[in-house]
């Protein structure tokens, strides 16, 4: 079952990927477009000469390339969500198949995106300094370590006061914890703010609301397409043969 | 949760007779999955930026307006 599940889940992740590329295609793309202007412009006022030409060209990022790296984040993403989904399916209480898709597609989207995004938001080009890539790049991961384990430990915290508390102060309780936790690690990770003095306010503002849309797209879809797939293949294994 | 069930017209169904599935199918599969998904990650997240397996830039750039919107720090 966890293999029919898991290329399921792999399956989900790329549809939902076409969908998110084409998406950022129309509303993202200007933005990465307009802040590679930026970035042009300074570097030619800088230095007084023209750009070498880049190994692989814009015409290439925004199409082929783009859908490729949507692809492998969607098949990568659907399938430790249809994993996640084949262990907690009938142990945590007795969700139905859908239900439990969409739910676990609403903590993904939480946990993986917009917790981490909101110390740590995506940039456009243009944004960052090359030499801080390591450190920029260890904090992100960190965070994103840190939200998965605030999650887990309000998992925990529910568990432990349903019985004394009931179910809804049980949530309350496990989602203030959740909360505290994660408002402690970011206020101690480190500040990064690299963005130029002079960068445009609201190139910035809809690379961003475009980078949190493809997201809401990605595990929207996943949500939808796997738990429509897993419900199916669960009523074929208890068809009578 | 009946209740839920009943409103989203979305009923448990046992897997093949079981409550859940079991961690002696669950486990391989999850090994696998994981490998190929953490494989897959690092080629869009961070190859060629913070770590590099291959000399160039090449990832890099093909990757570059996904790594960019999907939020990971890129250059």
């Amino acid at each position: 079952m966890t293999k029919d599940l898991l290329w399921r889940g792999m399956l989900a992740g790329i549809l939902a990927a076409l969908f998110a590329t084409l998406f950022a295609r129309v509303y993202a793309e200007p933005q990465v477009d307009r802040a590679i202007a930026f970035e042009a412009a300074h570097e030619a006022h800088a230095m007084g000469r023209p750009e070498e030409e880049p190994p692989v060209s814009r015409a290439v990022q925004k199409s082929i390339g783009l859908a490729t790296a949507a692809v492998l984040y969607g098949a990568a993403i659907g399938g430790i969500f249809s994993l996640v989904f084949a262990y907690c399916y009938g142990r945590i209480g007795r969700l139905g198949p859908r239900s439990l898709a969409m739910l676990i597609a609403l903590l993904g989207f939480l946990i993986i995106a917009v917790v981490p995004a909101l110390k740590y938001p995506p940039n456009p080009p243009a944004v960052g300094q090359a030499d801080t890539i390591q450190m920029r790049t260890g904090a992100y991961f960190m965070m994103i370590a840190i939200s998965l384990t605030a999650l887990l430990l309000a998992g925990q915290v529910r568990a432990m006061t349903i019985r004394a508390w009931g179910g809804f102060n049980a949530l309350v309780v496990s989602a203030i914890a959740f909360i505290v936790v994660v408002a402690v690690a970011q206020s101690s990770l480190p500040a990064i703010n690299e963005v130029p003095g002079d960068f445009p306010a609201t190139v910035l503002w809809k690379f961003r609301v475009a980078s949190i849309g493809m997201q809401l797209i990605l595990w929207t879809v996943i949500g939808l397409a796997f738990g429509w797939m897993a419900e199916k293949r669960l009523r074929q294994a208890n068809a009578p043969r | 949760m009946a209740e839920s069930a009943r409103v989203l017209d979305d009923q448990f169904i046992p897997v093949a007779g079981m409550p859940a599935i079991p961690l002696r199918d669950f486990a391989p599969w999850a090994a696998l999955g994981l490998l190929l998904a953490l494989i897959f990650l690092y080629f869009v997240s961070t190859e060629q930026g913070a770590v590099s397996l291959f000399k160039g830039t090449s990832v890099h750039e093909f990757v570059h307006d996904g790594r960019h919107l999907l939020g990971f720090p890129c250059h």
